[in-house]
């Protein structure tokens, strides 16, 4: 399943992707959870009673804001969530 | 078997009693809507209006407790079902729900009082990808609401009066209330009633559609949740999805809550 957690305002369009397939049976040893500086990742257990990564409920009324640091203009060169997820699994829409 | 699905929605509770029927010859176990009931919480106390609901189900279906044989909640308040065996996700609920009711259904457009999303399924109700809007109202039920309330229309007056327009008249205000001030301004500017009727919903079913695109639009669309009451909506929304027909529940609300039940129902196989 493609989950997108997050928003559209006048702003833009702030989603942030997990393609719960790739996540099930993590090869990166569940890096996300601790590559994200703002700690949005969490492990949940899915309806499907699949065990996989969602961003936590609180954060995704904020993914512009809370994400604006791992951006280029925050002095990363790459997204530590997408680069830590090496299965490929996380992607941001913007 | 009677299982009951309760969806705790931001504006009503709706509960179903799904039984199981014994269909001679069929190889997959069938199943019938008992009841359907649906509920405005008069108080904030969600706990309360979960049991009242599940209650008064009961009572007008003539079954007791005891021969519900599993509780699924789904829905945003559906950690406030104390009594339920099981919670699912709202995306879940409904991606099942709306191929019960339409086998052929591959995406589902849910439009609630304050959340709409796009969810697409595979042949046996799963979802398989989904998007929402988890921080603004301006594309769903209580948007259309307020803007019926600024153009003194009831809900039912206001869905009726944009089909009665044709013009095409652009909201650019993407939140609630900047949208609101648009409208008085077209009220201002001697704009019909249908006109600006059809303007809002448009815009709700703009909002929609870009959430639907981002999963895809493929097969069937079906459309559930509230706003499938409301028959500009619906016309907005084929034009915005460019699609010649979405599939239309006769109690769209209640889809999720019958999904809700269907699980329940086979979780106990």
């Amino acid at each position: 399943m493609i989950a997108n957690y997050g928003y559209k305002d006048g702003s833009g369009e702030y989603y942030i992707s997990i393609d719960t397939d790739k996540c099930i049976d993590c090869a990166a040893d569940r890096a996300c959870l601790t590559a994200c500086p703002k700690n949005m990742f969490e492990i949940i257990t899915d309806d499907y009673d699949d065990e996989v990564a969602w961003v936590k409920k609180e954060c995704t009324r904020a993914l512009a804001y809370d994400c604006a640091g791992c951006k280029p203009a925050g002095g990363y060169t790459s997204l530590p969530c997408t680069t830590a997820c090496t299965p490929g699994a996380i992607k941001h829409s913007w | 078997m009677i299982t009951a699905g309760i969806d705790m929605g931001s504006r009503s509770v709706k509960v179903v009693l799904l039984e199981q029927i014994k269909v001679e010859g069929a190889k997959e176990p069938s199943f019938a809507v008992k009841k359907a009931h649906l509920m405005m919480p008069g108080d904030l106390d969600a706990d309360q209006a979960a049991e009242a609901a599940f209650d008064a189900a009961l009572a007008e279906a003539g079954v007791s407790r005891d021969q519900v044989k599993s509780i699924f909640a789904t829905g945003a308040g559906r950690g406030q079902v104390a009594f339920a065996n099981e919670g699912v996700t709202e995306m879940t609920a409904g991606a099942r729900g709306a191929v019960f009711m339409y086998p052929q259904a591959r995406t589902v457009v849910d439009v609630g009082a304050e959340e709409g999303r796009g969810i697409k399924t595979d042949p046996a109700g799963k979802a398989i990808d989904f998007a929402g809007n988890e921080k603004c109202a301006a594309g769903a039920g209580s948007f259309a609401e307020a803007m019926s309330r600024a153009l003194q229309l009831s809900l039912k007056e206001f869905g009726e009066a944009s089909l009665r327009s044709d013009k095409s008249i652009p909201m650019n205000a993407q939140c609630t209330v900047f949208a609101e001030s648009e409208v008085v301004s077209l009220i201002h500017s001697s704009t019909p009633k249908e006109d600006i009727a059809k303007a809002v919903l448009d815009a709700v079913a703009s909002r929609v559609c870009a959430m639907v695109r981002r999963v895809g639009i493929e097969g069937n669309v079906v459309l559930i949740g509230g706003m499938g009451h409301n028959p500009g909506f619906v016309q907005s929304l084929k034009s915005a999805m460019d699609v010649d027909q979405v599939l239309l529940p006769e109690l769209p609300e209640f889809v999720s809550a019958i999904g809700c039940a269907l699980i329940a129902a086979e979780r106990q196989h």
